[in-house]
């Protein structure tokens, strides 16, 4: 015969039970989403794999086309977007760690650009176009980059600023005390050291903006010829992609899917690239 | 004499250095500093601007744009009801559905699974927030649409259509197409970064205070529920909210398979949320009226997101500034 306490003692166990296991169906569930996307993926994307892809520009429906200019204009334009943000990040960054750590305007600037690192991409692309597309009447490439840009820029900024504020006071001290003037300890000691971490954080950005499309949609537009004027809409493979999956034509939702097997496979690599640089660097400075 | 000059022509050469150094230093600040300001100021121009573009609606409408649900593009009437409640039950549903798999998740990967397999899983379901949102849409439309058109939405519809006060929520045609798929198309996508800041909060729990609590013969599950979930509370909840945000906004996975049928109707109906709206008819929006109602819901949920994130910032603030007392 079972004593009270024996019986709440197996009720106990029997909750525990339970709840560990659910705990495990929960990462279960999560694993299989991450294989059921990727495996849609490849299997529907990796048939239209070919040279093709790469050497032919986008075609109308039933004629042999690639993605050619997409993926240059999609690289163009990200790289391009990069190039803006990075160097402004970077600076806001030092800013936030060098000058106004512990302050008030720093805590303030912090705030706004954690905000923006998870405000609404759309936003940012709607702000791009009553900025710049309305006033110039006419959707560019220009505006899509500024637009990725401004999603680039809070990643960097971030990271900047929590890489310069591992690098140890001591470093900065060493260098001061030599009689180097702060802008050189920053740009010549303190980027160095914090160098791993802030390519980190630029790779982190360009994954996030390489298969973005909402921001491009009131910006840049798409373009089904191959176009390298910055004033011009150019191809881009996000809005190829949108525009051939809901496209009724069976050989474009091929390609469409052909892009979403290339875009997610760069994407993983950067951010699988970044993690491991992001490893390195936490290990030279344990 | 000769020596003289030297002396002098050096210490010259230094005040020079110095003075050249010193404005260097300023120069060097003034410009770190202005592309600090300069993030602050996209932040409030682009509010102001979305403001602009979007006052016809919001002030000359006023609250009539926030609480009747009519949108009607062809006759230029525009009230924004329907997304607005799209986009509210879409990311409910999503916290719904996110929070305890978060949660779970996050469990399994402090307290339940062998050492070897944290960093692993930990890493894939991290890599489920790097998967571009269209790429979610695609598979939301192409594989899991059709799926859920097929096996679950009838079912839902035969048992749950039924009930007494929830029934309603559950009828129409199944399609697969409808907020419910949004919903859960956006707990996958919030599920890495919910259940990554829980993760990263009970790995704060102090060692003694968990053992203290095993000492006394609590089971791992009551050391979780009684001991580290208070004990992260502020900090959980901060996540959550930072979830929400992210669902809130997002926009291709949503546009893929919430059907952009701007009316309110059920769960497993066609609907609408603020941001499919905009980027399914910005482009074909000629009329003033259309274009300001637009960004006149991008102005409300650029507010409402900004609101969330605050929150969801403060909430994880308190966390760290607690963890830098201990």
């Amino acid at each position: 015969m079972s004593t009270v306490a024996e019986r709440l003692y197996l009720r106990r166990r029997i909750t525990n039970g339970i709840a560990l296991v659910l705990s495990g169906a929960a990462a279960v569930f999560g694993l299989i989403m991450l294989g059921w996307i990727l495996w849609t993926t490849i299997s529907k994307g990796a048939s239209a794999l070919g040279p093709q892809l790469f050497t032919t520009a986008t075609a109308p429906p039933g004629e042999p086309g690639g993605l050619a200019n997409a993926i240059v204009g999609t690289l163009t334009i990200c790289l391009s977007a990069v190039a803006w943000a990075t160097p402004l990040g970077i600076l806001a960054g030092t800013y936030l760690a060098e000058y106004a750590n512990y302050t008030k305007r720093g805590e303030l600037i912090r705030f706004v650009n954690d905000i923006l690192l998870s405000a609404p991409s759309i936003v940012l692309g709607l702000f791009i176009y009553t900025l710049i597309v309305r006033p110039m009447e006419q959707f560019s490439m220009f505006a899509g980059v500024l637009a990725l840009g401004f999603i680039v820029l809070p990643v960097v900024v971030r990271t900047t600023d929590e890489m310069l504020r591992m690098v140890p006071t001591q470093m900065r001290e060493a260098a001061l005390s030599l009689g180097v003037p702060q802008w050189k300890v920053t740009t010549q000691v303190l980027y160095r050291a914090a160098l791993s971490g802030i390519t980190t954080g630029v790779l982190l950005g360009l994954a996030r903006i390489s298969g973005e499309t909402a921001p491009l949609i009131f910006t840049n537009t798409n373009n089904q010829y191959w176009n390298f004027s910055p004033l011009q809409p150019m191809s881009n493979l996000p809005m190829t992609i949108y525009e051939y999956a809901k496209s009724p034509f069976e050989d474009w939702q091929q390609l469409a899917w052909a892009g979403a097997l290339l875009i997610t496979a760069f994407v993983l690599l950067v951010s699988v690239v970044a993690r491991l640089l992001l490893l390195k660097n936490k290990q030279s400075h344990d | 004499m000769n020596a003289e000059v030297q002396r002098e022509l050096r210490l010259e050469a230094v005040a020079k250095r110095a003075h050249s150094d010193q404005r260097m230093d300023f120069f060097f600040r003034s410009l770190t500093a202005s592309a600090a300001w300069f993030v602050l100021i996209t932040l409030v121009g682009a509010m102001l601007v979305m403001f602009d573009g979007g006052r016809e609606a919001l002030v000359e409408q006023g609250t009539k744009f926030v609480t009747t649900d009519y949108w009607d593009p062809a006759n230029l009437i525009f009230h924004g009801l329907a997304p607005i409640v799209g986009t509210l039950l879409t990311s409910l549903i999503a916290l719904l559905i996110a929070v305890p798999i978060s949660f779970g998740i996050a469990v399994f990967l402090t307290e339940v699974a062998p050492a070897w397999l944290r960093t692993p899983v930990a890493t894939a379901i991290e890599l489920l927030a790097g998967i571009p949102s269209i790429i979610y849409g695609m598979w939301g439309l192409f594989v899991l649409v059709p799926w859920l058109g097929e096996y679950v939405y009838p079912w839902l519809i035969d048992e749950l259509g039924t009930w007494p006060v929830i029934g309603p929520w559950f009828q129409g045609i199944p399609i697969g197409i409808g907020l419910l798929t949004a919903g859960f198309v956006l707990a996958v996508m919030v599920i890495p970064f919910i259940s990554s800041i829980m993760r990263e909060v009970f790995l704060t729990v102090p060692g003694r205070l968990k053992e203290s609590a095993y000492a006394l013969g609590s089971t791992r599950w009551e050391v979780v529920w009684d001991i580290v979930l208070p004990y992260t509370r502020g900090a959980v909840i901060g996540g959550v909210f930072l979830g929400l945000g992210r669902a809130l906004g997002e926009t291709m996975a949503v546009t893929f398979v919430i059907g952009n049928a701007n009316r309110l109707g059920t769960l497993l109906e066609p609907g609408s949320s603020i941001s499919a709206t905009i980027a399914n008819e910005f482009a074909e929006a000629f009329a003033d009226e259309h274009r300001s109602a637009l960004l006149g819901l991008g102005f409300l949920l650029f507010v409402v997101s900004f609101i969330v994130l605050s929150i969801a910032k403060l909430m994880l603030k308190g966390m760290s500034r607690w963890e830098g007392k201990r």
